[in-house]
Formats: C-alpha cells, structure tokens, sequence
C-alpha cells in the first residue's frame, strides 16, 4: 500500500464531499494528504493517487505541476515560503526573504545541507496587511514576520 | 487588523474574543436569524432575489456585477441538480479580507449561503478556499460542523423541506483560480485554466451544470440584507453603490488592516483611519483596487471617495477593494516589475497572448530595471500589451498590462530615467 | 436557421453553428491552430480572432456560435491586427529550425506565418527550449517547436479515450508531455502526429526521410481490420515513405489506426522475397517465374492424378484482394480441389455451412455508433477494431449504451452499461441466458433451445440493455460479434443466439469483420472451412502462415510438413522456408491494383503506389499464369479490372445481394458448466497479418510484447500462481514456459494466452483446453 490507512480515510472522507461520479473532484485534496505523509509527490505517488481516484495518471501528473503548493521534488523538514508580493514587499517581505537566507546559508529553492529546511519564494498568500508572512509547510502562516520574529520561528522549529 | 467602523459584515463580531467565530457567539449577534425568518415566515425565493435588488449589493469579487440580478438568472425551475459556490481564493496582491471573514464571521458566510440556496433552489454548494490560508480551511470545515450539528445545514433545515449541503475545498497555489469558470475547473479537479464564454456558469457551471458562483464578502452580506432589509443597505453607501465594503489596505500605512466603511467614504478618511503614512512619508501612489488595477498618483486618490463609480472616473477600479499605499521612497519600475513577474508566473499558459506576452513584459520591465533598458522598450511594452489585452479567454491577460499601462501613464518619467541612467530616480522598493 | 454575413456574403446556418464552421461553408478561410471539426473547442491559440460587429473585442470565431444576423469580419483591421499579434507571440519562442524540421512545407504555422508573420522579430529575450519526451517508438517529438494548441491532449482523452498526453506546468513553462515514464500505447496514437500542427510531433520511423514536397501522393485503402480506412501513401522514387489517412467520414472519418499508418515499413522490409524460389535437394533456388510456375504446374497435376484432385488443399488469408482470391478460388475448383478456404483461425465446421451469406456488419459502419444500445459479443474490440472502437467511444459519450460479453474485462476507455464476462467455451450458455432473458422481459416466446438456460443477474443486464434501447419507435440497438465470437470452435451456436436475440429486441446482426476482406471472400464463395483437417498432398498457401493464421498453428504446421508439396505465395520469407518447396514473390498491396469488400459491404477499390519489388507480381498475374499453365479456361484477364468484373459482375449491387447474417440449420445445444482451463486465444493486434509481424516500429510498442499467461485472481490462487511467475503451459503435446500475470477482468478457469505469436505458435487450439502448472 503506497498511503498509510489513515491517509486513504483522509481521502475518502474528501471524496464524499463529491458526487459520485466525480471523484476527480477530490484530486486535489488527496495530492495534498499525499504530501503530508510522503513529503513531497513522487511520480509513483501521483500514479497511486490517481489510480486511487479513478483518473488518468496524467490527469493527476497536470493538477500535481499546476498548482504550486506540490512539491514533485523532495524538500527539506521545513518549506518556508516567503511572500515577496508588491503589498509584502512595501511591508518587508523581501527583507524577510534575505533574512532568512543570510540566516540559513542557502538561496532561494536551495535546502540546509541538514535537510531540514527549504526555502521557496512564494506569490500573494492573501495575507497583505500581515506583511512580512511566510508559510511553514504549506499549511501554517506566520504574520509580522520581522527579524526578531523569524529568529524565534526558526528557535522554535529546531 | 480588522477594524469594524459600520457595515454588515463583521457587525457585532468582537475582534478581542477567539470564540467570536463560533456558532454561538454568532448567533448571540442575531445569527442564523434572517435564515430562521426565512423558513418561519415562508418568505418567497422571488421576495429575497428583490431585496437583494432593492440592496443594490454588487459582487464584492472585484468585478462588481448586482448581486440580485446575478441569482435572478439561475434557473430556478431545472430539473437536474443546480450548484451554488463562493469564490473564497482570494490570491489578488493586495486582497485579504475574505481571510478575515472566514476566520472571524465564517457562519455569515454560510448563512449567506444556505440563504442563496434557498432562493435559487440550490440544494448543493462548495466554498473554494485559497490554498494558501490552510487555517482558514480548517477553521471553516470546523464551522460546517458546527451548522451541520445545529440544524442549519443538511437535510430538512429547520424542520422544512428545504435541503442545503455545503462542503469547502482547497487551492493549492494558482492565482487563476480566483477566476470563476478557473475556479470551477480546479473544483472539477483539473487545472484551473479559464473556460471559455459563453456558456456562462449560470448555464454550464460545475460539472456542467447551472452554477452561481459568489464572492465570500457578497455572500456574508446576505443575512443582514435579508433580516434588516435591502433598503437599509443600501442606505449604508450611495445609491449604485449600497451598503459598506471592506477595504484592504497594505504597504505604507500605519496600521494595515481590513476596513468596514461606507461605500463613498472619502479615501483620505481611510487613510487617517489606517494611520496615515508610515514614518510620516509623502504619498506617491496607491493601487485601488488590487495588483491589476491601473496604479493612480497619490494626489489624484486624496480627492477620490471609494466607490465603485468614483474610482472608475478617476481612471482606475475599485475591484475587491484592495488598496496598495505607496510612499516617496518607491521605486516604480521595481514596483511593476515585481507585479509583471507576478502576472508571468500566474499566466495559466491557455491562451497565446497571455502565456508568452506576460513573460515578454516582465523581461522587458526586468531588463530597464537592471540598467539594460532601451529608449523604444516604452512603445514595445505598450504594444506587446496591446497585443494581449482583449484577446484572451479570462481577464488575467488584462490585469497583466493594466499595471504597466497604469505605470506608463502616470511615472513615464521615472521609466525613462531608468533606461537613461541605468539606475532608480529613488531609494525605496 | 440563423443569418449571418461574412465579409459581405449573406448565409444562413444551422443553430449551434460556430463563426468558424459559417465562414468554411462558403469557403473563407479563418486561420486556426486549436480548432479542430473533431475535437472539443480550447479558443486557447487565439489565431482565429475576427471581428464581431457590436463587439467591443476580436471574438475566437472558433468558440464563438453564430447569432442571428450577425455580422462577421474576418480581414477588418482589428481583426488582422488581432491575428498578426497573435502570430507575433506564437512565434517569439519558436524555434528558427525549419530547414531541419520534418514539418517543413506541410506546417501550418509556417504557412500562416506567411501571411501575418513580421518580417523580423521584436522579440530580442532569450528564447524558450523545452526537452523532449520519449513518447513511444512511434511519436517523434520536439518540443520547443510546440505552440501548446493542445490537439494531441484532446485527442487521446476524447477520441483514443485515455487522457495519456497532457500539459503539465502552468504558464510559459507548460510541456505537453505523456506520464512520467509512461509511452502513449494508444492503437489510434499515431494521429496526434497530423494533429500536430507544427514539427513537435512527427513520425517517428519517419523521422529525416523524406521532405514533403518530394512525395507523391497515391490513394489507397488498408489491408488490416475489415473496416477498410482510406489512405494516401507517400511515395518517393518507388519507395513508400509514410501513410496517412485519406478522409472518408463514413468510414474512417479523419483517423486511422496506427497498424495502417505504420505497416508500410514491412514494405520495404529485408524479409521481402524478390526472386521465386525452389527448394531442390534441401536447398532454396533462386528461380526465374516460368521454370517455377512450371514446377508448380506440373507437381499439382502429378500430385492430383496419383492421388486425386481432392488431395490438394488451396488456403489464403481474407487480407487477398478480391481479384486474387477470385482468382485463386477459380484455380482450386479447376484443379478439381473444390473452394479454397480462407478459414484457417476458424474452428466451427458448422458456421460456414450454415451461413446463409457473407456475414458482415449488418449495417454500415456510420450506423453503427447511431444504435441506442450496442451488444459485443467475444471482441478484443480496441484491438480488433481500433477505429470502430473509437466510433462507439463517441456513441457512448453521446447516450449509446455499450455491453459486452466477452472473456476479459478489457479496458474500452468508453462507459460500459451492462457485461458478461464468460470462459470461452460457455459463451453460448452466457448468450442463451441473454436470449432467455430478453424474451420474458418482451413477454415473447423462448426459443425452445434456450428454454432451459439459467440467465444470471449479468445476462439480465444485457438483455433489459437492449429491451430499453429499442422501446421506441426506430431506436435501433446491434448486436456485433467478433473474432473471439468467430473463432470460438461454438461460433455457428452464438450466431444463431445473436440471431434469435436480434429477432425478439428488434436489434440489428453484424460480424465486426476480421480482416480488409473477409467479406469480399466470402461474396466470392470461398469457403472458412478448415482443409487442413485431413492430410493432404499438395497445400498452396496464399498470403498464409500457418503457424500464425491457423486456430490450431500445431496442427496445422504438422499437416503442411507432412504433405507433398507446399507452394507458398508471398510477399515475405516466412515460416514455408521451412515446410514449403516453392516460394512465389507475390505483392502486397501497395504493389498490385486491387480490392477489397470491408464489413459494411463497400467494395472499394485501389491501384499500386510503387513498382513490384525485385522479380514480385501481383498475385494475381500470377494466378493468371499458373492457371493458363494448368489448361485451365477462363484465366485470361488483361488488367486487374477485367478480374474484378468476371469476379463481381454487377459490381456493388452484387455484393449488396449477397450479404446476410441468417444461419439455418445450426442446434444450440446447452452444456453443464464447464470444468478445467480453456485458452483464451486472440491474435494480437501487431501479428494479424503478415505486415504488422514486419513492421518494426509497431513490433516496438507495448501492443507488441510477448504474451503472458493471463490468469483471473481466483484461478491464479487456485493454481497457486503469482504475479511474474514462470508457468509451463501444455496443450496437447505442445507446450511452453511463460510468465504470468493476474487480470482482474478475466473470467475464471481461463488462461489468456495470445496466438499468432512466434513464442506461442508451437501451442495447440486458440480456445482448447490447456493444462497450466508453476514451473
């Protein structure tokens, strides 16, 4: 089995919200709870989740590489992306995004030799008026992140 | 920050509290009570659809269609199954106040929807949230929950015959989808590239079918329309532009944050609202209406109210209401070139003109940015974008070349220096 | 009807009509790369933007139906400027490369660039390179020539019905491209090739051969599937470089299958026999014609006097033209040797003797996807009939509800309302069940040989399928049998089920015709007899393999070892270097005026697109030949049309009054349930004929691997297999060693093992039973 138990029940709970005949519908959330549990999408995770679905691997493979939150190469412990966005940069958002790569020694895209963190540049997060804000894993946004702020994120996550 | 100054939307919601979103604090506020209204009184789904009218509420989305009109058109007599959704993907740079609704007020949202799908005899709806603010789609699967287990939503609500099912689903980072037939396509689960128009959603929506798709801020505005009366929403702002609005306000203020106000507030009584200019600077520029609307010189917004029509006759949009603030210290080609990236990286990649011209504007605006700017680059972006606009399937091709239109109109000289000394006119960003 | 006008010209239209299907109805041109008659509509290239009166924007005149008095413009300046912008940006990252690229002169954007390309570019940024993609041994591909119109994507998710082509990324860096790691094995895959409006997808085997403008263009039709696709072979000094389909909506519409595109290569295969040839002393001759024929002539007349006339057998395949077999069924009854048979893959004595016609569709093949329900009875149908196939996928989409019964659950790629999955050799007691029970849902008689079938919960499915489906006045439901139906040693039982299931829901009969000819065969008489049953003297072999084109090649490969002589006709060396004394180079069809009768009984009718190869014939020159050698009358025909009309003398109408799908004479009889394992025998789409066995690039695809031994999950666990297992297969004294693989869909107790393959031709009956055990 290439998901955990738990994963697939995650999936089907999603699947339910659609009609029947459209569990396509829920390849987005299974892609999601797909990373979560493997870290990123393998091409053999997106053949899983499609065959899963019901759908064309290629189908899957389209939504897995149109939507910029899936990462289809392995990332590090933590992904953080900062939003660089004319609003969050007029606030600090690119400053953020030097801070931390000053702090962590990599660039943009690059992971801590470490593995455990990643950093990706990010588009508006729908956030603005919380600038600077950067997300922790996709699913966790961090407001006002300053320096101050980053430094006792970062504390916090090693 | 949100701050409630009059309106609908956040009416009675108490910043300070946590619990402020549950289902009973909400109802406390008189919640859940124009639905209640509703089943007791039997009030007729033609009754709703004209107090909408009488509202005058427009799509809060950023285009700004009547909302009454919009519901009038669903076929209310189809046979086949009917879908209502709210456009929650909210990725416009600039635009964050539907985080704040649905982490602060979410039951409005779905009372506003259970509402429209009574009037338009909708008994499934799918509230498509920005992948981005996960929080926020777990706190509303949490308030689903809630109104689930308290009878508002599901089968028989309230004891009637009426049927509503609402389920929320999740982007996952693509700006496109805030675009609603791109946002019905990602709901389908494939990528979420425009469809083309006609057929409208109203006729070929999800799965093919007949679809209203709302914005989250339009849909939270329903119960209040329906308990106090369409009248006195309108009454709220000015006539074609009724009720309040929140605005977004980010960059070079004081105290960035959504605002509740009127529509027709003055701008410069927003602006002292959000606290002024940061650091005491002078106003250069502000974006009224999100990324895409055309940049207006800060002189020009200070005689300006915020209204949809005002904005429009001083030459801009008023859009979702996201309102950027520019200080002196802003570099405009930098400014445009980081939009024109934005709109590059967005570009779903459907139709020619937008896939390979957004990448040929922001090359060009990279290009004057990093000194290597030519003295006939000006007329080339204004070409290449007249080459896009108008000639794609959705608006986004649009709302690539209006910043650089915007720009081009308003800062040629600051375009111009650029490409003469190799370097900005000023400091800042 | 709606009212439009066009740059001035006034014309009514149907409702629905697009701006772009008003404007070529009258012939005006509106350049497009996205827009495709049979496709869905994408409006993403924007090429085909005109001007719409009252319209603030250029409208995509492909997306946009046509209102009532409507004014179009198509040359306006907005509109122009609208597509010369467009062009600008298609051609921004396209590549300079069309001196080197395979489209060249026949791209549609370089033709369109012509007329509203820039004279030199604006563009002075760093252009876009995208990798290629391994798409399979058949799609060459380019990519950075690609102008994302999407075609090929909506090809394979619409039409070959699998979504294997697709764009992944969004924006500028969007690729078409196939599954990580996965080829497009598609049958009807090769499309996308003309689809392809620029170089990104091109032929493979194609690949730097040849320039358009250098290609004569000949019309032909294809000698594989009975559904007989019209094509245009491309010819260069006397070679055929490409194939391509010759549009014929009733038909093959635009497609064709990949086997007819690709088979050409055998053509020019080294296995080609140039030179007739003796066998003398153990040894192969390279003889001239005369001295051969001669041999041949005088060995069939000693072999007949010394034993009799009936000793010699006369076998061709039914993918011979009409005039060859004409020829040769007139050879075998002077010979005194009765019909010659073109039956070889048939096991049921019974069908041919009961067959009141030539059995054929039953209708023609543009009706077919116009059923309201559709019944396949024993069809590998996407491999059979790759193109009807992807008829009744549109069928489907548009309400045509599809059933099968069939061995295996293959994947169709189209919705499937009601199946029957059955072992072969209970497929009468399946079909009786279907009978039965669509009797008493129309309360009618049962006919009393299915009285007492048992129909299961399945066979009810079917039946009320088909009960529903012609409810109404004129909805018209099939019932198609294929070649698992044919070949099945109970055919004659089910077409006698097929016509009793017909009679009482009012559908229609049709046989989804094996090969380009088996029609015409059997409009000509000759028989699908198995001659091969008893020992012969003399065999002559026309087009025929027997270890390949035989129901039992064991069997059959032994009785032509042990006979006197063999004479083998063919294009290629084949498996007779080994059992046959004479090889006569004969030409495929490519080199020979010919015709065929495809399964709608449309005679249709070709001429040679290069010169016989090396000392080749066409056959029948040859038959002509070998005729007036054996004092035969009647053999003296001037051109390949003088044959035909001796053999069809009043032409299509003749053919019409000879089709018919009643058989007379034949009992059902209804057996205990079988025990044991029964071979599921198909011929697998790349050994049908002797052109795709030789066509290297199709012998690349995944169609073309080696079989495996296919077992359901319940027998598998029964006999203890796995997945990837090696099993010994025994039929008979024949046996085998193959690997095995679990198939979800098959029934149980059968093992799926293809025939017609060099690895599996040693085994005995396509459906006998078979002992299979774990090595």
């Amino acid at each position: 089995m290439m998901l955990t138990p738990e994963s697939l029940a995650q999936i089907d709970r999603e699947v339910a919200k659609y009609p029947a005949d459209q569990k396509r519908s829920a390849v987005m959330s299974a892609l999601r709870i797909a990373q979560v549990e493997k870290g990123w999408l393998s091409s053999d995770t997106i053949k899983f989740v499609a065959e899963y679905l019901g759908i064309a691997p290629m189908a899957a493979h389209e939504v897995a590489t149109f939507y910029n939150m899936y990462d289809r190469a392995p990332v590090g412990k933590y992904k953080i992306t900062v939003c660089t966005n004319l609003p969050c940069a007029l606030s600090g958002g690119v400053d953020a995004g030097e801070y931390l790569q000053k702090k962590l020694g990599i660039h943009f895209n690059e992971t801590t030799a470490d593995g455990k963190f990643t950093l990706k540049e990010g588009e508006c997060m729908g956030a603005c008026g919380y600038a600077p804000v950067l997300l922790v894993n996709n699913h966790t946004m961090c407001n006002h992140m300053t320096p101050d702020a980053i430094d006792r994120k970062l504390a916090e996550l090693n | 920050m949100t701050v409630y100054v009059k309106g609908v939307v956040f009416d009675g919601v108490d910043f300070d509290d946590p619990n402020s979103w549950s289902i009973d604090a909400y109802i406390q506020r008189g919640g859940y009570a124009a639905l209640k209204k509703i089943i007791a009184e039997g009030i007729t789904q033609d009754a709703i659809i004209a107090e909408l009218k009488t509202s005058s509420l427009r799509g809060r989305g950023g285009a700004g269609f009547p909302t009454g009109l919009k519901w009038s058109f669903m076929p209310r007599s189809f046979p086949g199954q009917k879908y209502l959704v709210c456009n929650t993907d909210e990725g416009e740079p600039g635009t964050f106040k539907d985080l704040d609704i649905i982490v602060n007020n979410p039951h409005a949202l779905i009372e506003g929807m259970i509402i429209g799908g009574y009037a338009m005899g909708i008994t499934v709806g799918y509230n498509y949230i920005h992948g981005e603010v996960f929080e926020a789609y777990e706190r509303f699967e949490a308030a689903l929950e809630e109104a689930r287990r308290a009878g508002f939503l599901g089968d028989n609500i309230l004891g009637s015959e009426f049927c509503f099912q609402l389920h929320a689903h999740h982007g996952y980072g693509a700006y496109i989808c805030g675009e609603e037939t791109a946002l019905l396509e990602s709901l389908e689960g494939k990528k979420g590239q425009p469809r083309f128009k006609p057929p409208f959603p109203a006729s070929y929506g999800l799965y093919g079918k007949p679809t209203t798709i709302n914005n989250t801020e339009t849909f939270a505005s329903v119960p209040y329309i329906v308990r106090e009366g369409g009248q006195k929403f309108l009454e709220l702002g000015k006539p074609n532009n009724g009720g309040t609005k929140l605005f977004s306000i980010s960059g070079h203020v004081n105290r960035p944050g959504n605002y509740e106000i009127p529509l027709g507030t003055p701008f410069a009584d927003l602006l002292e609202m959000a606290g002024g200019m940061r650091g005491g600077k002078k106003i250069k520029a502000v974006i009224p209406g999100g990324s895409s609307a055309p940049v207006l010189p800060g002189h020009i917004m200070m005689e300006t109210t915020m209204d949809y029509d005002a904005i429009a006759k001083a030459g801009s949009m008023l859009g979702s209401g996201a309102v950027i603030v520019m200080d002196e210290t802003v570099c405009m080609v930098k400014a445009l070139r980081r939009l024109s990236y934005f709109y590059y990286e967005e570009s779903c990649g459907q139709c020619t003109p937008c896939r390979e011209g957004t990448g040929w504007l922001y090359r060009v605006v990279d290009r004057i940015e990093r000194g290597l700017g030519r003295p006939e680059d000006l007329d080339l972006l204004e070409s290449v974008g007249k080459n896009i606009a108008g000639r794609t399937i959705c608006a986004l091709g649009d709302a690539a070349v209006m910043p650089v239109q915007g720009m081009l109109k308003h800062f040629r000289d600051e375009f111009l220096h650029h490409i003469e000394h190799k370097k900005c006119l000023v400091p800042g960003f | 009807m709606l009212e439009i006008e066009i740059d001035g010209t006034k014309l009514t239209v149907p409702n629905g009509t697009t701006v772009i299907e008003a404007a070529r109805s009258i012939g005006t041109h509106i350049p497009h790369f996205c827009y495709h008659k049979k496709l869905s509509i994408a409006a993403n290239c924007r090429m085909c933007l005109v001007q719409v009166e009252k319209a603030p924007k250029p409208l995509p005149a492909c997306a946009t139906p046509v209102n009532d008095g409507m004014k179009v413009y198509t040359h306006s300046d907005m509109a122009v400027k609208a597509q010369q912008g467009v062009m600008e940006f298609l051609l921004i990252n396209h590549p300079l490369d069309c001196p080197i690229c395979d489209q060249g002169g026949e791209c549609q954007l370089q033709d369109i660039a012509v007329g509203y390309g820039g004279s030199s570019s604006r563009y002075e940024e760093e252009k876009r390179v995208v990798p290629n993609k391994d798409l399979g041994p058949l799609i060459s591909t380019d990519m950075t020539r690609c102008i994302h119109c999407t075609r090929c994507v909506r090809f394979t998710e619409e039409v070959a019905g699998m979504q294997e082509i697709g764009m992944a990324g969004r924006g500028e860096h969007s690729e078409i491209m196939s599954f990580i790691g996965m080829t497009v094995d598609s049958e009807i895959s090769g499309n996308v090739i003309d689809l392809c409006p620029v170089g990104a997808l091109t032929s493979k085997p194609f690949r730097y051969t040849a320039r358009t403008w250098e290609l004569s263009r000949r019309k032909s039709v294809s000698p594989h599937d009975g559904l007989g696709a019209n094509l245009v072979v491309q010819v260069k000094a006397d070679r055929v470089m490409r194939v391509l389909p010759l549009e014929n909506e009733a038909i093959n519409e635009c497609w064709i299958a990949d086997r007819d595109r690709f088979a050409y290569e055998a053509l020019n295969s080294e296995q080609r026999l140039t030179k007739p040839m003796v066998k003398q002393g153990g040894v192969w001759l390279e003889t001239d014609w005369q001295t051969a024929l001669e041999y041949v002539g005088n060995g069939l007349k000693s072999i007949s006097r010394d034993y009799g006339a009936d000793t010699v057998a006369v076998m061709a395949t039914p993918h011979s033209t009409v005039e060859e077999l004409f020829l040769l069924n007139k050879l075998s009854q002077a010979l005194g040797a009765g019909s010659a048979s073109v039956g070889g893959r048939y096991a049921d004595e019974r069908l041919a003797a009961a067959q009141q016609g030539a059995a054929w569709l039953g209708q023609p093949i543009a009706d077919v996807a116009q059923s309201k329900a559709v019944l396949v009875v024993g069809s590998t149908l996407r491999k059979e009939q790759p193109l009807l196939a992807q008829r009744l996928r549109q069928g489907a989409k548009r309400g045509l509800k599809l059933a099968i019964l069939n061995p295996a659950d293959d994947e169709l790629f189209s919705a499937i309302a009601a199946k029957l999955i059955s072992r072969p050799d209970q497929m009468v007691e399946a079909l009786a069940g279907v009978v039965k029970a669509a009797a008493e849902l129309k309360q009618a008689a049962v006919p009393a040989d299915v009285a007492a079938a048992e129909p299961c919960a399945a066979a009810r499915g079917i039946a009320k399928v088909l009960v529903d489906a012609t409810a109404a006045e004129g909805d018209r439901a099939s019932v198609l049998l294929g070649n698992l139906a044919a070949h099945n040693p109970r055919a004659a039982e089910l077409a006698v089920l097929a016509n009793q299931l017909a009679a009482i829901t009012g559908a229609t009969v049709g046989w989804l015709s094996e090969a380009a000819n088996t029609v015409g065969a059997q409009v000509l008489g000759l028989t699908s007899g198995n001659l091969l049953s008893k020992p012969r003297k003399a065999v002559l072999l026309f087009n025929n393999e027997v270890e390949f084109d035989s129901h039992d090649g064991q069997a059959a490969l032994a009785a032509v070892k042990q006979a006197e002589m063999v004479v083998a006709f063919s294009a290629f060396k084949h498996g007779a270097v080994d059992y046959a004394d004479v090889l006569l180079p004969i030409t495929p069809f490519s080199e020979t005026a010919g015709s065929f009768i495809n399964m709608e009984g449309k005679l249709q009718t070709f001429n040679g697109v290069v010169k016989p190869l090396g000392d080749s014939r066409p056959g029948w020159k040859v038959l002509r030949v070998l005729g007036n050698l054996l004092a035969s009358e009647g053999f003296d025909f001037d051109n390949a049309e003088a044959v035909r009309k001796a053999a069809l003398p009043q032409g299509e109408s003749g053919v019409a009054a000879k089709l018919s799908n009643t058989v007379n004479g034949v009992a059902v009889t209804l057996q205990a349930a079988a025990t044991g394992l029964v071979r599921m025998g198909e011929v697998p789409i790349y050994q049908a004929d002797a052109l795709v066995r030789r066509a290297p690039s199709l012998q690349k695809t995944r169609d073309a691997a080696a079989p495996l031994a296919g077992l359901s999950p319940a027998t598998a666990a029964q006999l203890g297999v796995a997945e990837g297992d090696t099993v010994k297969v025994q039929q008979g004294e024949a046996q085998g060693s193959y690997t095995a693989t679990i198939m979800a869909g098959l029934a149980d107790g059968v093992v799926r093992l293809a025939a017609a393959h060099p690895t599996t031709a040693q085994l005995g009956a396509m459906f006998g039973s078979i002992q299979l055990t774990r090595a």
